[in-house]
């Protein structure tokens, strides 16, 4: 009997231990609000089916966001209530299984219509054949006015658009710039690569502060390449060859690369930036003195500092400065059958108000001039303003291929590399082979030379 | 382990008189374990002879050997100082080092250098003013598989000694002792992620809380997670914390099978606290020990969760683990029949270890 007993505990423990190891998801995306429980919506049960009104299905990555997931439903109620054509049926998925339910769905055939996807993914989707062009012209796209960078293309075709996006910058302190007689940059006249260097180290060697500059080194993922890619190329490196969109070389582990590589490895080595920051508070708390980060940090900077907070531009390395572009964007599947359908409700989100809509319920940049005026925050004059300005004028898309699943992942493991004082040189022509490879395997990616 | 001995005698076959009820009872078990485990498997070994990607829109191919032979290819080159063509004597750097050529001149020249072509640098040692780089297929891979040997090495002594003199300590009949057993045991029921980010705050260079009570001694803050020699040693230490509780609860358990009887008997004749631990208790021990460590070893080598929240494999690759490998090829950069390759060559190092500390901890007849 005791041997019975002990194999049954023995069988659990396996039990426990296996279920402890394969515990644990990844860890929520930095630029979302953390997700709050999964919900599943089906918007209106059928009640006008017999009038003929054809049901479109539409998922939603923003179901941990209830701002966001508010103003999609909104909309789609405005939608479903104004014509009786269409019936878009919305579900919604926190963010972080979104993107495995996309895909899953996706090799089984199964997307809705409708669905958002991150702006730098789209380009493999559409390479996949799980999404179909818009049936949008250039002229069209001119009318709506949005911001280049925030329509997905794949080989100049257009696949998806972009309601809101978000800026980069540096958050910085009025008082602070002023005691240490530092120049407040405009979005005319940035810092320079040579200013910046300077001010970092006035405001290290100013004891003030435990580091000079936060730039949220100890995040994972996307970040890097958008955060980091930005400084490459303003640098006057980048990621891949823009023009075949086949090699990486000269590009990634050019001189101007790798000249960005060793200064980006400074900042770590100097000890002007945590290379580890276990928060995001440094900034807001004082501890650290400027802070390269997202828009969508600028609610709680301004809580904390108030009148004296200052949104600053990013930094002119030499090429001017760059900030990142391009986030959820909607799309229609190959799949869908009412195309016709999808189509009106994309371009119905895309008028002005409902742009205004999505921003003011979110406080997201709208990407459209006219949307941007119909809003409070980032109308002329408004708080946020300058965000709308900075994604107009310095924003740069990362790079439109499909095989930028790939040059994100290797960028970020050359540049975390670097960041923990690994041979510049060497991290960036690792990535060069590896991405290269990639693109060998899979045959260009549908690009040729 | 299982109880039979009664029984085998009677049965003739598996599919006597009990057959229809046995099956009806471990149909639905089997069923699930064949899709979700057994075809899995499988499934991971075909896919590694190909070029299965998660999304594409060409069809998947049978690419052989070569996912394989990228993983596992090795290479060495010499490499000769560099030499002035002026003035014919050798080149140095800044700090009077010798200067050699890059790695990557021969790797990246398919023409002159086919057999090196796709090999990427691990390491270089020097000998006599040479150069010995020492080229991989997947240097990144390699790294991966030392950092999980290395843990497993330090992990299985360390949580099993541990584990035992927990064990050891709350089997006392003192006060409380209930409370104790509850303490210690409550990380290995708490989430893996949760532990991991406290710990983070707990590791932080400058606000952490184990740099602030070192500093009560004197001792300067140390950058655990950010240091590329600390940061495994303190995810080991973390991981420690946590698994104990469980080789605790298992050694109680066996502490507590020891009869009582034996205990008297060797007090009679004499022995010792150390003698009664030595020769009654350890032996005691033997098959929870054996089970303590296969356990360990196989949670060992499925390390994840703590590098991927507390490190990202960093800093400088110091905590890169083969599964976080073969999330980041397979899921991020879509290469599932190359994740599958490392899974099958993985799967196969684990199955040799298990063989070994079977033979190893074989009942000695």
């Amino acid at each position: 009997m005791k041997l019975r007993l002990w194999s049954i505990v023995a069988l659990l423990v396996v039990a426990t231990v296996l279920v402890t190891a394969c515990g644990g998801g990844p860890a929520p995306e930095p630029t979302e609000a953390p997700g709050a429980a999964p919900t599943e919506e089906e918007s209106k049960p059928a009640e006008d089916e017999s009038a003929g009104t054809t049901k479109v299905s539409m998922w939603s990555h923003a179901a941990g966001n209830p701002k966001e997931i508010g103003a999609v439903e909104q909309m789609i109620a405005d939608f479903n209530g104004q014509q009786d054509d269409y019936e878009i049926v919305l579900e919604s998925f926190p963010q972080e299984s979104y993107n495995d339910s996309v895909q899953g769905a996706a090799i089984a055939g199964d997307l809705p219509c409708i669905l958002d996807l991150d702006g730098p993914t789209v380009p493999n989707f559409a390479w996949s054949e799980y999404i179909q062009p818009l049936p949008v012209s250039e002229a069209e796209l001119d009318e709506i006015g949005i911001i280049p960078q925030d329509v997905g293309r794949y080989k100049g075709t257009v696949y998806s658009l972009g309601q809101f996006d978000v800026a980069l910058l540096i958050y910085g302190r009025k008082s602070v710039l002023e005691k240490y007689d530092i120049r407040i940059p405009t979005l005319d006249e940035p810092w320079t690569k040579e200013e910046f260097d300077e001010i970092l180290k006035t405001l290290q060697d100013s004891g003030e502060f435990e580091y000079a500059l936060d730039v949220n080194a100890g995040w994972t993922g996307e970040w890097w390449p958008y955060a980091m890619g930005p400084m490459l190329w303003s640098f006057g490196g980048g990621m891949i060859d823009r023009d075949t969109y086949l090699t990486a070389e000269a590009t990634l582990n050019g001189p101007e690369a790798q000249a960005w590589g060793e200064w980006f490895q400074a900042l770590f080595e100097k000890g002007y930036v945590n290379p580890n920051p276990a928060d995001i508070e440094g900034f807001n708390q004082g501890r650290v003195a400027l802070w390269y980060n997202g828009s969508w940090s600028a609610d709680p900077a301004t809580e904390a500092w108030g009148d004296d907070l200052l949104f600053l531009p990013a930094v002119d390395f030499g090429e001017g400065p760059k900030i990142g572009a391009g986030s959820w964007q909607w799309a229609i599947s190959a799949t869908c059958e009412e195309a016709d359908g999808a189509w009106e409700f994309i371009s119905y989100m895309m008028e002005p108000e409902q742009i205004a809509l999505m921003s003011e319920t979110t406080a997201l940049i709208p990407t459209t001039p006219d949307g941007a005026a119909l809003t409070e925050t980032f109308s002329e004059g408004g708080k946020y303003r300058v965000f709308y300005e900075m994604l107009d004028r310095f924003a740069m898309v990362r790079p439109r291929t499909p095989a930028y699943l790939t040059i994100s992942s290797e960028f970020e493991q050359a540049t975390t590399l670097i960041r923990d004082g690994g041979n510049a040189l060497d991290a960036l022509d690792d990535a060069v082979d590896a991405i290269e490879r990639d693109i060998e395997d899979n045959d260009g990616y549908g690009f040729e030379e | 382990m299982a109880d039979r001995s009664g029984v085998a005698g009677e049965r003739k076959s598996l599919f006597g008189a009990d057959a229809g009820p046995a099956l009806a009872m471990g149909g639905p078990a089997f069923f699930l374990l064949l899709l979700f485990l057994i075809g899995p498997f499988f499934a991971g070994i075909a896919f590694s002879f190909t070029n299965q990607r998660l999304v594409s829109p060409d069809p998947t191919e049978f690419v052989g050997l070569r996912n394989y032979s990228r993983l596992l290819r090795f290479s060495v080159l010499r490499l000769e100082p560099l030499v002035d063509e002026e003035t014919g004597e050798l080149m140095r750097d800044e700090e009077g080092g010798l200067e050699y050529p890059r790695s990557r001149e021969f790797t990246r020249d398919e023409e002159n250098y086919p057999r090196l072509t796709g090999l990427t640098e691990w390491f270089n040692i020097h000998i006599r003013q040479k150069r010995y780089v020492i080229l991989a297929g997947d240097p990144a891979f390699i790294k991966a598989l030392v950092h999980n040997f290395y843990f497993a090495l330090v992990i299985i002594p360390l949580q099993s000694a541990v584990g035992l003199i927990l064990a050891l300590a709350v089997n006392q009949k003192m006060a409380g002792r209930n409370y104790f057993r509850t303490i210690y045991f409550s990380p290995v029921v708490t989430s893996m992620v949760v532990i991991s980010i406290v710990w983070t705050f707990l590791y932080d260079a400058n606000n952490g809380l184990i740099n602030a009570f070192l500093a009560d001694f004197g001792i300067e803050a140390v950058n655990w997670l950010g240091n590329p020699t600390t940061a495994m040693p303190a995810i080991m230490i973390m991981s420690i914390w946590q698994g104990c509780g469980l080789q605790m609860m298992l050694f109680l358990a066996g502490l507590q099978s020891i009869p009582d009887s034996l205990y008297e008997a060797a007090s009679i004749d004499g022995a010792n606290a150390w003698e009664e631990f030595r020769f009654i208790t350890l032996p005691g021990l033997r098959s929870t020990m054996i089970f303590n460590f296969i356990t360990i070893t196989i949670a060992a080598f499925q390390l994840f969760t703590q590098p991927f929240v507390m490190t990202g494999g960093g800093p400088n690759e110091s905590t890169t683990t083969v599964i976080l490998r073969m999330r980041t090829e397979g899921f991020r950069e879509q290469r599932i029949g190359y994740a599958s390759a490392i899974a099958v060559v993985f799967f196969l190092i684990i199955l040799a270890i298990n063989l070994v500390q079977r033979y190893v901890l074989r009942e000695e007849e």
